[in-house]
């Protein structure tokens, strides 16, 4: 029988198994709109800005291990959704984005809401396509979500002019896909995995550092069991959090400019490190060059041959899927009992406890003011270290991953890699969505909050029971923070005067809002709004105007030269 | 240092745009690119003559590779190969230069395919420094136009690239 595009898309949809797509209709998406209409089996969910369908669909994507989709209209709808693609791309999270685009007579003509969605998005894709014949719908689709996926994930966008919707064809969705300029490595190298464990043995004092990889991946289980089996400290970076048990005392905390003294100068002084999933990116390792000193002999596993010997040079490279590698790596050592330097080991880990020690992460938890650290613990209390916890970008963030301890992967939905501010509400909806029963809070801030504070619309329409936690301080907090520590005090446009109301901003839209302005009301405001187990509530903590992220690593500088508290 | 890098891609609208557009966002150096069809006209083989240290090299090399319409990427000057470059140059041929032009077009194995009474133009191939070197000696002002193709490279004997 034949079908219209239209139809072919959806079905596309259905036979991928997909539940929920985050959009916006518009003109050149009509056709699609009107059969998705038609069938109940794929759930649309209408935002209010493509920028939250995105995002969405993306923290739909992390909180699952499934494919997040967004479907937006041409134009504009396209160029508000590349915010989110290109947060999706840095983070490399499995989207496909469905774009209408103008009719192909029409292309090139600079017709109304036309854009150039390929050439746009192409530098923050993983691939994209535009689908000029009704027949290739079907395997175009099944070959996005096949990249998409695999090897390492990232957003895929499929753009399909209005007149291909309309017309007709066969349709079969193609069982699997084959693609001989695509075939992504999944097993790595047993000979390499082999030096790789000789390697380990011989080491005085070894790091594991861990990424992204390991969660997109699945691999925490292995991870854990690998860590255990070798006895050596562990580190997450902002992207890896949960990756490994944070309650567990082999963790060292996160890595980076905002990192622990502990893990920053571990991963400073190890002379072998085993890098998994990671990307040794200019936030984590700060100055390659001050890293290089001292030199350290380097394993990394990546799924992405490029990421290896990017930025560092690594003496071990190993090339495939972390889970798979992790799995070898831990056959192996069963097998052959490799024994690890026990005395180095011991007096290593004497070395990393006694940095512990200088307790980095302390703060004035008599404060009269309300002290945004102290709101994330008392987060992490409440909610039991069980809760979905995304987060916008800003202090905030790095508070969040610093005192929020995550025990188990896709807890912890942040836009690690881009930055994005307004990330944080629009992806706990879309990992609400995908978790019905789950407890979603939203750490933001004043600032990043207002960028999609229209999404509390689409909460209440989907009643999304969202809590968010807005670390309130008046200003952009770590723009505000790095004014202070190189720009002379000078607090240039970023203090925002004339905020809103948030309490009745939340009432406005149909939600409940409570303001905290002290410390002794923090915890019980946090207990009674996540009593609520229907509603979305805003709380508005009024937290220190004065209060910084440490430690820090500045921009440029080497892990060990961290400015503490 | 300078590199030829071959690649096999998709022949597909835009994958020329991919490799291009990589090369800009990541900054690397592209001095010549050329892109035609293959004998399967599924395929097309590009060369693009880059320069750059070894990483650098082995990082163009991979965000090749990573592109989805890239089937094979190879790095030509890391073993035997021949490369070849057309230019057309148009030369001012009037009075004792008309005899001049065609004795070093002749010296070049260059081939004069188009006669005006004021001018010459010549084809010439071969590898880019030899059209260099034709071009260095030929006074400029008797230059009046010219094109190059770019490189093409192929490895030589049993080197091959194909799908």
């Amino acid at each position: 029988m034949q079908l219209t595009g239209a139809e072919i898309v959806v079905r596309c949809l259905q036979e991928e198994g997909i539940e929920h797509v985050f959009g916006y209709p518009g003109g050149a998406v009509l056709f699609i709109y009107d059969e998705l209409f038609k069938q109940d089996k794929v759930k649309h969910i209408l935002v209010r800005h493509e920028q939250g369908a995105l995002h969405a669909a993306d923290g739909y994507a992390r909180s699952t291990h499934k494919v997040g989709v967004a479907l937006v209209t041409s134009g504009p709808g396209v160029t508000n959704a590349v915010t989110g693609i290109a947060t999706a791309y840095t983070d490399s999270i499995p989207l496909v984005v469905i774009t209408g685009q103008v009719p192909t007579y029409a292309i090139g003509e600079d017709a109304f809401q036309e854009c150039d969605t390929v050439g746009i998005t192409r530098p923050c894709v993983k691939h994209n396509f535009l689908v000029r014949n009704v027949e290739d719908i079907a395997s175009t689709i099944k070959k996005a979500f096949y990249i998409a996926s695999t090897g390492r994930p990232g957003p895929v966008v499929v753009d399909i002019p209005k007149d291909v919707t309309a017309a007709k064809a066969e349709f079969s969705y193609p069982a699997a896909v084959s693609m001989r300029s695509y075939n992504p490595v999944v097993k790595g190298h047993p000979g390499q995995i082999k030096k790789a464990i000789q390697l380990l043995a011989t080491a005085k004092r070894p790091m594991i550092y861990t990424g992204g990889g390991v969660i997109l991946g699945d691999a925490s289980a292995e991870l854990t069991q690998l860590v255990k089996t070798l006895g050596f400290p562990c580190t997450n970076t902002l992207m890896g959090l949960g990756g490994y048990p944070a309650t567990d005392k082999q963790f060292v905390g996160m890595l980076g400019m905002h990192g622990t003294y502990e893990a920053n100068l571990a991963m400073q002084n190890c002379d072998v490190l085993f890098a998994i999933g990671a990307r040794f990116d200019d936030r984590v390792i700060g100055n390659p060059k001050h890293f290089f000193d001292p030199k350290r002999t380097i394993i990394h596993i990546d799924v992405d041959p490029s990421s290896i010997s990017k930025r560092v040079k690594v003496d071990v490279p190993i090339v495939g899927n972390v889970r798979d590698v992790l799995k070898e790596f831990n056959k192996q050592l069963d097998a052959v009992k490799t024994r690890m330097d026990a005395p180095a080991l011991k007096s290593w880990w004497a070395q990393i406890e006694e940095w512990r020690g200088r307790d980095c992460l302390k703060y004035d938890r008599a404060s009269a003011i309300i002290k945004p650290q102290y709101v994330v613990q008392k987060l992490y209390e409440i909610t039991k270290g069980e809760a979905i916890v995304t987060s916008d970008v800003g202090q905030h963030q790095m508070w969040a991953a610093q005192f929020y301890k995550f025990n188990k992967p896709r807890r912890w939905i942040n836009s690690g890699g881009l930055g994005t501010m307004g990330f944080g509400l629009p992806a706990a909806m879309g990992a609400q969505m995908a978790n019905p029963k789950a407890t979603v809070a939203c750490v933001t801030g004043e600032a990043s909050i207002q960028m999609c504070i229209q999404e509390l619309s689409t909460c209440k329409q989907y009643k999304l029971p969202i809590k968010l936690v807005n670390l309130n301080n008046r200003y952009m907090g770590m723009v505000r923070q790095w004014q202070e520590f190189f720009h002379g005090n000078r607090y240039a446009e970023s203090y925002m005067d004339a905020l809103p109301d948030f309490v009745k901003l939340a009432e406005a839209y149909g939600h409940v809002g409570m303001r905290i302005e002290k410390p002794a009301d923090v915890e019980p405001a946090l207990k009674e709004a996540f009593a609520r187990k229907k509603d979305l509530v805003f709380m508005d903590f009024l937290t220190d105007q004065t209060e910084n992220v440490y430690p820090m690593v500045p921009g440029g500088k080497g892990l060990s030269e961290m400015i503490l508290v | 240092m300078r590199h030829i890098v071959s690649v096999l891609l998709e022949n597909e609208a835009g994958a020329l745009s991919r490799v291009a557009g990589l090369f800009s966002a990541r900054g690397y150096n592209i001095e010549s690119l050329t892109v035609a069809p293959t004998e399967d006209a599924t395929l097309s083989r590009m060369t693009i003559v880059t320069s750059g240290s070894d990483e650098v090299l082995e990082q163009i090399t991979k965000q090749l590779n990573k592109l989805i319409d890239v089937v094979k990427v190879v790095d030509l000057s890391e073993g035997e190969h021949i490369e070849r470059e057309l230019m057309l140059v148009k030369l001012r041929a009037v009075g004792k230069d008309r005899e001049e032009m065609k004795r070093m077009s002749d010296i070049f194995r260059g081939r004069i395919i188009d006669v005006t009474d004021k001018d010459y133009t010549v084809e010439l191939t071969g590898t880019c420094s030899k059209l260099d070197a034709f071009l260095k000696a030929i006074d400029s002002s008797a230059i009046l136009e010219t094109v190059r193709t770019g490189a093409s490279g192929i490895g030589r004997g049993d080197r091959v690239l194909k799908v």
